[in-house]
């Protein structure tokens, strides 16, 4: 926690099999002042979430056994975790792949490479819209 | 003439009483009872009297009323031509025989004088021989006489007399009803005549000498006879008529052939003048007596039927005339047909010909040419036989082909021959109309179908095995267009899996470089931030290629989601201006806008149009050091195509090149414009959408001097 805040910063699960995918988004969301929590797979994610109950989750689609549109669909479903937003992350460039995740109920869809600073004015842009409501 | 003076004749002595059974007497009443004609009986009396009374032979004649003369009837030992040509005047009273037979007793005539024997002609020659009379003594004059030889003792018998009364009786008696059925007859006849001339309405009249009417016809009395209970102008009008026609007897007495003459009487009944032609014979009506036969003709009808006549005759004329015409107009018609027509009569000779007929069928006038006069009797002997067999027929319509021969050239003629019995109303054939038609024309017109048939045939073939072997190469096509369209689909995944292998590394060569640019990591010297820099524009640049071929994988796969909406072209202008105004900024060229006043919303993805425009904008900033760089958007009014015209005044295409430009990684300048950092792909995506969007790009330029890209869109797209 890098500002003595009353309230304590958003807590944002990201999900990414990759290493180095995890690593940048988790290190600037740090930096950037956000707690952060991470989940290799599909199966993490989902404990880790229905755990943490975080305010954003970044969700990388293409994911090892339990997927992203899955594990989406299954959060979705459930009354603890469906108001949490999820950010779809996912290197298909394809509109097929995009409208695949709103289906299932992701939020927005972001397209792999993404810059860690435009990934942030998205993870805010979720925040706020959910405070709005 | 013989005297009975001369004669021995004297009545014979009477025998008393009678020898002959009365079973004989009754045989002969019932045979003559049978008989109803005179000389059957008159042979039966003459038998019996032979066979019962000692005649030997016997003769029996009658006395004829009518011609007045005693005639044989029939003989016993007598020849029958002496018995048929015996015959004497009952005129002549001193004859002895006609004294006998007046006398009503029996007289002998005896053989002591047989020269007046001879002389008295009779068929028993020189014989004597007893007259007996027949029928009652009381009669002056009997119905004839017996003359009988051979008598016994020259005595006549009780027996002989009763036969001659009974023969008298019987024969008067025939006689009688034979005359009554000539009465009868007579009278039926007479009527029957009546009839007969009263039948004919032409007045008919027998006149006297004197003129006097002996026999006239109802038609002639009505005009000449009237009865009081008429009236006085009728009976006025048969008083007229009668002496106009004594008068008109009279003119002719003295003719003894027919005569004919006319005569005008009057019409009792109406008054009317009656003409007629009297046609009057002479007869003979008494002994020395000539009568008048006249019929008289009614001539109204007569001059009547004249005068028909005379307009049947006027109405014949005309009709003549009008055939003429008509013929002559048959003739016209004929004339201008060119295939030669034959009118042929019944008895197979030519009647009529036209011009084209003649030409084959006659000697042509002028010198004679043996060889034409040949070929004409040819046609004419083929013309014949085909007509004759028509006749034979039973046909009324024929065709047939015939070959014949051109006079004056000797080329064979092929003809199609049609003729037509010409039937009259009564069903007789009275003539046969022929119409040669050339078929030479006809043959050659066939040959040359055969001709184009056989051409055809080939080409039918031709094409069907070309339309096989077509079909063939479509399956191919159809095969590898399968093939293609696996293997489109196949790249379109590669394509996708391909970017987004390269996106992931991608995600963490930018991710990291950004990190340290923020500063995440800890401050860097300048140096290594300046690097760093590099490497961020690199990896941008990177991905702006891998963006650009995924779009143009996408344009080719047909993967490429297009969405028409309206579009206010000034509007989208003015968003590229937006975008590319920090771009403006850092060069000092002049941005000009020139939009043509009311331009109208059109259709089309206005994404895509933007992406286009941007691209086309971007080069021009990208590819002018100094000058200007314009944007130009108008209304083709005649295509109704908006065009957006990109101008700069930049480096330039050069001629060889400007075709090749919009290829993939086309770049003209290729050191210049990797300077610029283009991916190389722009124009070709930018060419790509605009034909997604049914439009085109174009380019006009030179090098060094400037270029001018122009997009034109549809007012709608054809597949919207």
């Amino acid at each position: 926690m890098t500002r003595g805040d009353a309230t304590p910063a958003p807590l944002v699960l990201v999900v990414d099999d990759v290493d180095h995918g995890r690593e940048i988004f988790a290190e600037y969301l740090e930096f950037r002042g956000f707690r952060v929590a991470t989940a290799a797979d599909g199966l993490e994610a989902l404990e880790k979430a229905f755990e943490l109950l975080p305010d954003v989750i970044l969700m990388d689609l293409s994911l090892p056994g339990i997927d992203g549109w899955e594990a989406t669909r299954r959060l979705k479903q459930d009354d603890r975790t469906r108001d949490i937003p999820i950010i779809a992350l996912t290197a298909h460039a394809l509109a097929a792949a995009h409208d695949k995740a709103r289906e299932v109920g992701c939020n927005a869809v972001v397209t792999k490479p993404c810059l860690p600073k435009d990934l942030e004015q998205e993870v805010r842009r979720q925040l706020e819209a959910k405070t709005t409501e | 003439m013989v005297s009975l003076a001369h004669l021995d004749v004297l009545p014979p002595p009477r025998s008393r009483g009678g020898s002959v059974g009365s079973k004989a007497k009754l045989g002969l009443v019932s045979a003559l009872l049978a008989e109803e004609e005179a000389r059957p009986c008159a042979v039966v009396a003459l038998r019996w009297l032979v066979r019962h009374a000692g005649v030997e032979r016997a003769v029996c004649a009658v006395a004829d009323s009518e011609s007045g003369r005693l005639l044989g009837l029939t003989g016993i030992g007598v020849s029958v031509s002496s018995v048929d040509s015996f015959g004497l005047d009952l005129g002549d009273r001193a004859h002895p025989l006609v004294v006998a037979l007046s006398g009503g007793e029996p007289v002998v005539f005896h053989d002591s004088s047989q020269p007046l024997l001879r002389a008295l002609e009779t068929p028993l020659g020189n014989l004597s021989f007893h007259a007996v009379p027949l029928g009652s003594s009381k009669e002056e004059i009997g119905p004839g006489l017996l003359l009988l030889t051979g008598l016994e003792d020259g005595l006549v018998s009780d027996d002989i007399l009763w036969v001659a009364e009974l023969l008298g009786v019987r024969l008067a008696s025939l006689w009688y009803r034979r005359a009554q059925a000539e009465e009868r007859r007579h009278k039926r006849e007479r009527s029957w005549l009546f009839s007969t001339i009263n039948a004919v309405t032409d007045p008919i009249l027998l006149t006297d000498a004197d003129g006097r009417i002996l026999v006239a016809n109802a038609g002639a009395e009505m005009l000449l006879t009237a009865g009081d209970d008429k009236r006085e102008g009728w009976r006025r009008a048969v008083a007229l008529n009668n002496m106009l026609f004594s008068a008109s007897l009279f003119t002719n007495a003295a003719e003894s052939g027919p005569t004919r003459r006319e005569l005008l009487l009057v019409d009792p009944s109406e008054g009317k003048d009656l003409p007629f032609e009297v046609l009057s014979t002479p007869v003979p009506i008494r002994l020395g007596e000539t009568g008048l036969v006249s019929v008289l003709r009614n001539v109204t009808d007569l001059r009547r039927a004249t005068e028909e006549i005379e307009e049947n005759y006027r109405r014949l004329r005309v009709a003549e005339a009008a055939t003429r015409a008509q013929r002559d107009r048959l003739d016209l018609i004929l004339n201008s047909v060119l295939d030669p027509i034959l009118v042929t009569d019944a008895e197979g000779n030519i009647a009529r010909m036209n011009p084209p007929a003649e030409r084959m069928f006659t000697f042509p006038p002028g010198k004679r040419n043996v060889e034409v006069e040949r070929r004409v009797r040819t046609n004419d002997a083929v013309f014949s036989s085909f007509v004759s067999s028509l006749y034979a027929g039973q046909a009324r319509h024929w065709r047939r082909t015939l070959s014949l021969i051109d006079p004056q050239t000797g080329a064979t003629v092929p003809v199609e021959a049609i003729s037509g019995k010409v039937v009259s109303k009564h069903g007789e054939e009275t003539a046969i109309v022929t119409i040669l038609h050339d078929l030479t024309e006809a043959e050659e017109k066939a040959r040359l179908y055969e001709q184009v048939k056989r051409h055809s045939d080939e080409l039918r073939e031709r094409v069907r095995e070309a339309t096989a072997e077509l079909a063939e190469q479509n399956e191919l096509l159809r095969r590898q267009a399968f093939q293609l369209e696996q293997a489109s689909a196949m790249k379109s995944q590669f394509l996708a899996n391909v970017s987004h292998e390269l996106r992931t590394p991608l995600n963490a060569i930018m991710g990291y470089t950004h990190l340290m640019l923020e500063g995440v990591s800890g401050e860097m010297t300048q140096a290594q931030h300046d690097k760093l820099g590099r490497v961020d524009a690199n990896a941008r640049h990177l991905l702006a290629v891998i963006n650009d071929l995924l779009d143009i994988a996408r344009i080719e796969s047909g993967k490429m989601p297009v969405q028409i909406e309206r579009v206010l072209l000034p509007e989208l202008i003015d968003e590229v201006m937006t975008e590319v105004e920090p771009v403006i900024a850092g060069t000092r060229l002049a941005v000009n806008r020139m939009l043509a006043p009311e331009l109208p919303e059109i259709e089309t993805d206005r994404q895509k149009v933007k992406q286009i425009v941007l691209n086309l904008l971007s080069n021009a900033l990208k590819f002018t050091p100094e000058g200007a760089v314009s944007i130009r958007l108008e209304h083709e009014r005649g295509s109704g195509e908006i065009l957006i015209a990109v101008t700069d005044t930049g480096i330039g295409v050069a001629e060889e090149n400007q075709k090749t430009i919009f290829e993939a990684f086309e770049q003209a300048n290729s050191s210049y414009a990797r300077r610029q950092g283009g991916t190389g792909l722009g124009l070709s995506i930018c060419r790509r959408l605009a034909h997604t969007l049914d439009g085109r790009i174009t380019l006009v330029s030179r090098l060094g001097e400037g270029s001018t890209f122009t997009l034109y869109l549809p007012s709608k797209p054809r597949t919207a």
